[in-house]
């Protein structure tokens, strides 16, 4: 394992073997299970935000930087990254987070991830330092690269910097659970609050338990009299803090998961909610107003066949066990990127 | 004249009347929205189903032919900039929404449809599509996806590849592709966004999948006055570092007022040097709240005067006189370009200080509106393309704020592409590696550089200049440039 401490290291590296993969804190181990022949190059020592300016809502920051110190820099000025990102607790970097492009619970209204990536600094195959994209909040210059490496797994070159947007935080939120009664009730609930005056923060369905849960920010006054007239629509109650923060907390680090098995992200519709929840055997939740959906089993256990788009974050499942769409332009793009594979293929 | 075998081949490939050779026909092609370049094309392809498009992209591919994809040719970087011995695919005839499904809040549109026929259709479910540029009422999807458009809202909602999930298109190689698809969440490389604003240089979108998002209920829009340009510009920084997220927020300047009352009879507060537009947006409830906050800023912002929208139809004025700005400057000069740079918003009043200083040393008028929220600039350079040496002046101001642009650590386009105009620049803003890198891409894309060639990366072969004006939906107030 390489552990680069700097930029100009982190190239040396790339540079020093025929075959690489970045790996920031391995909380999505699955990403990086690759022949052994493949050099392991540790980004946990490439840490620290770069540049951050609360009034542009924008910053930039070295690939391994734990979610958990960037979202505390953002907080003292009263920001966030809205998506949500995940295992936050766990590690996870920044880096990990743009490969397996893992968006949270708060990427129901604003956007996931994608939506919130401005630019990066990688070094492609060819151990070439580039810079794509831009560090405003706006800007159509060039391709998106940036936004192609969100969910890239590490396939197409290894992550230096990362350029984001960012957006003022509410101060108060409210977390609401409704009781659904069944799968097909958990379907229709989301798709329905999805498409309301209510503006929801987050949105995701609990199907074990057959509750909704969402969350309403902004001003305290406005929000409880949105939440009276959801809970005016569906039977369900406001959740106590400690009750909600502990909800949220265990949404983002997979609390709710078997430990050790397999976890596994699907990109689904609020219609093909029934059928996940029908899944054999898994403990599945349903995030982003119906959109994701986690597939968990315990390990050992085999992987129910996918008619979704998939990718493993855990355990023992292919990597993209779902549909699988493969045109020629993949393969010619990752040779344009990496013409000699020193990253891993897409399916390797 | 004899018909070119290649038109002849060209010619048996479609059913009759798809491919326009005549050279009538063919004029209403030369140019686009930046409409001091015009190039006649060879021929014009008129596709009326998706198979049609493939077929001539394919004959293309076959032919070693150029072609360029156009929607309703609103670019105003020219990006659909015909190319001399290629054709031009017009795609108004692909306007069918495929689907549009409320439950999940996305419409499958083809290229061809406006982006504003995508609104109509969703309104009755309470939705709408968000990316708004001002040629909204003629301007494609397809457009919009190809040079990523953005408009007003772009700092809550983000421009067009924000707002697209998926999307089925015939690349310049023949092959067909689908990325992505009717969820939110993808997995995967995605290669959806990485198509979004290729700007023609990858091939032709097909069917493309939007999100729609629920219409905010409540609008609360202010205008306020102000004496200097840099008394706005605070007052949005105020905003901006209040908490507050609007959905727009922006400024124009004395000029750009000047021409909004020509135009539309805009009624401003007198004595005003700018104007600042607030609109926020959301649940009554949170708006009632956000608002006084908003008062509170806007109080010590030194306004001359704030105004408040009462209803929908004073908010529309407001809107009117903000969006008509860019073709109503065409009263106060007969030729004007306009860019669209972006510095970080912290440097805007230093922007629009060295802006006004370039234009007073050259002699070149330049009007400012501008998205002020996301720091995206919109200078209008006013010119008169009959007065010998006035374009070269009007291109050198040009060239000097997307240098500035660049030197701030901004960007030489927020939302309309570089296409030819700013071609010269990006490698200013990208160094050497960076642009073989792009230039890999485009070619793993198309190899034999056959899809809008001319467009993003400089070239030896200048397009044609020519005398100049408005596009001819701006002198009838149809579209404006933004």
């Amino acid at each position: 394992m390489l552990s680069p401490g700097s930029i100009s290291n982190l190239v040396e590296c790339v540079r020093s073997a025929p075959r690489v993969i970045a790996i920031g804190a391995g909380t999505k181990p699955r990403l990086s299970r690759v022949a052994t022949d493949v050099v392991r190059l540790s980004t946990l020592k490439l840490s620290g935000i770069v540049e951050y300016e609360p009034s542009e809502f924008t910053f930039t920051a070295l690939a391994g930087t734990p979610l958990r110190d960037i979202a505390a820099a953002l907080a003292e000025k009263g920001q966030y990254l809205p998506f949500d990102p995940m295992l936050a607790e766990a590690g996870a970097t920044l880096g990990g987070t743009v490969a397996a492009g893992l968006s949270g619970p708060g990427r129901f209204r604003f956007g996931g991830l994608r939506d919130f990536i401005l630019g990066v600094r990688f070094v492609d195959g060819e151990g070439r330092l580039l810079r794509l994209g831009g560090k405003v909040v706006k800007n159509a210059a060039g391709f998106d690269l940036p936004k192609f490496f969100v969910g890239s797994a590490g396939r197409f070159g290894a992550l230096a910097e990362i350029s984001f947007k960012v957006f003022p935080r509410a101060v108060t939120a409210l977390t609401l659970r409704i009781e659904a009664g069944d799968a097909v009730a958990v379907g229709r609930i989301l798709a329905e609050a999805a498409n309301t005056r209510w503006e929801l923060d987050a949105l995701e369905a609990v199907p074990a338990e057959r509750a909704v849960m969402t969350r309403l920010v902004g001003p305290a006054a406005a929000i409880e009299v949105l939440a009276k007239e959801i809970l005016g629509r569906w039977p369900g109650a406001v959740l106590g803090e400690a009750e909600a923060a502990a909800f949220w907390r265990g949404t983002a680090e997979f609390a709710w998961a078997h430990p050790g098995g397999t976890l596994v992200k699907v990109a689904v519709t609020p219609a093909d909610v029934p059928a996940l929840l029908s899944l054999p055997a898994a403990h599945v939740r349903v995030s982003a107003g119906g959109n994701a959906g986690y597939v968990s089993l315990p390990g050992g256990a085999a992987l129910p066949e996918l008619r979704w788009p998939a990718v493993t974050l855990r355990g023992e499942a292919p990597l993209w066990p779902g549909a699988k769409p493969r045109f020629e332009i993949m393969r010619a793009v990752k040779s344009s990127l990496d013409p000699r594979s020193r990253f891993p293929n897409l399916d390797e | 004249m004899e018909t070119p075998s290649v038109l002849r081949r060209l010619l048996a490939l479609l059913p009759t009347g798809r491919v326009l050779v005549e050279a009538p026909a063919l004029a209403a092609y030369e140019s686009d929205g930046l409409t001091a370049f015009r190039t006649r094309p060879l021929a014009v392809v008129v596709p009326e189903t998706q198979d049609e498009v493939i077929a001539a992209v394919r004959f293309c591919h076959a032919e070693k032919l150029p072609f360029v994809a156009r929607g309703s040719g609103t670019s105003l970087s020219g990006g659909s900039l015909p190319v001399a011995g290629g054709i031009v695919i017009t795609l108004n005839r692909l306007n069918r929404i495929v689907r549009l499904d409320p439950a999940q809040r996305i419409a499958v549109v083809e290229p061809g449809v406006v982006n504003s026929a995508v609104t109509l259709a969703a309104q009755p479910h309470g939705l709408h599509y968000a990316p708004d540029p001002s040629s909204q009422p003629v301007c494609t999807i397809g457009g919009n996806v190809a040079f990523n458009a953005g408009g007003a809202h772009c700092l809550k909602y983000g421009m067009t590849s924000n707002h697209v999930l998926g999307l089925k298109a015939v690349l310049a190689t023949g092959e067909v592709v689908e990325f992505g698809g009717a969820s939110r969440e993808q997995v995967g490389p995605d290669w959806t966004g990485l198509f979004v604003g290729n700007e023609g240089l990858f091939g032709i979108a097909l069917e493309i999948t939007v999100q729609l998002l629920p219409r905010a209920e409540t609008f609360h829009t202010v205008l306020a006055g102000y004496q200097t340009l840099e008394q706005a510009g605070d007052a949005v920084s105020a905003v901006v570092a209040s908490g507050l997220l609007p959905g727009a927020l922006e400024i124009m300047d004395a000029l750009a007022l000047e021409a909004a009352v020509a135009a539309v009879h805009a009624d401003y507060p007198p004595g005003c040097e700018a104007v600042a537009i607030v609109e926020l947006e959301g649940p009554r409830e949170v708006v009632a709240a956000d608002r006084l906050r908003l008062e509170e800023i806007l109080a010590k912002s030194g306004a001359v005067e704030v105004r408040v929208a009462k209803d929908a139809a004073e908010r529309l004025a407001i809107w009117k006189g903000r969006k008509s700005a860019f073709s109503a400057v065409g009263r106060l000069s007969p030729d004007f370009i306009v860019q669209d740079g972006v510095v970080p918003r912290r440097r805007l009043g230093e922007a629009l200080r060295k802006i006004s200083g370039w234009s007073r040393e050259m002699g070149v008028r330049c009007a400012n509106v501008f998205h002020a929220g996301d720091g995206n600039l919109h200078p209008l350079i006013l010119y008169d393309g009959r007065e010998a040496g006035a374009l070269e002046r009007a291109e050198q101001l040009a060239g000097k704020i997307l240098r500035m642009c660049i030197e701030m650590g901004g960007s030489i386009t927020g939302e309309h592409g570089v296409g030819v105009e700013k071609r010269e620049y990006l490698p200013e803003m990208f160094g050497a590696e960076e642009m073989d890198c792009l230039k890999r891409i485009r070619a793993a894309f198309d190899p034999l550089g056959i899809a809008n060639p001319g467009k993003m990366f400089p070239e030896k072969n200048a397009p044609t200049l020519t005398q100049h004006g408005l596009h001819p939906l701006e002198q009838a107030g149809v579209i404006s440039r933004e």
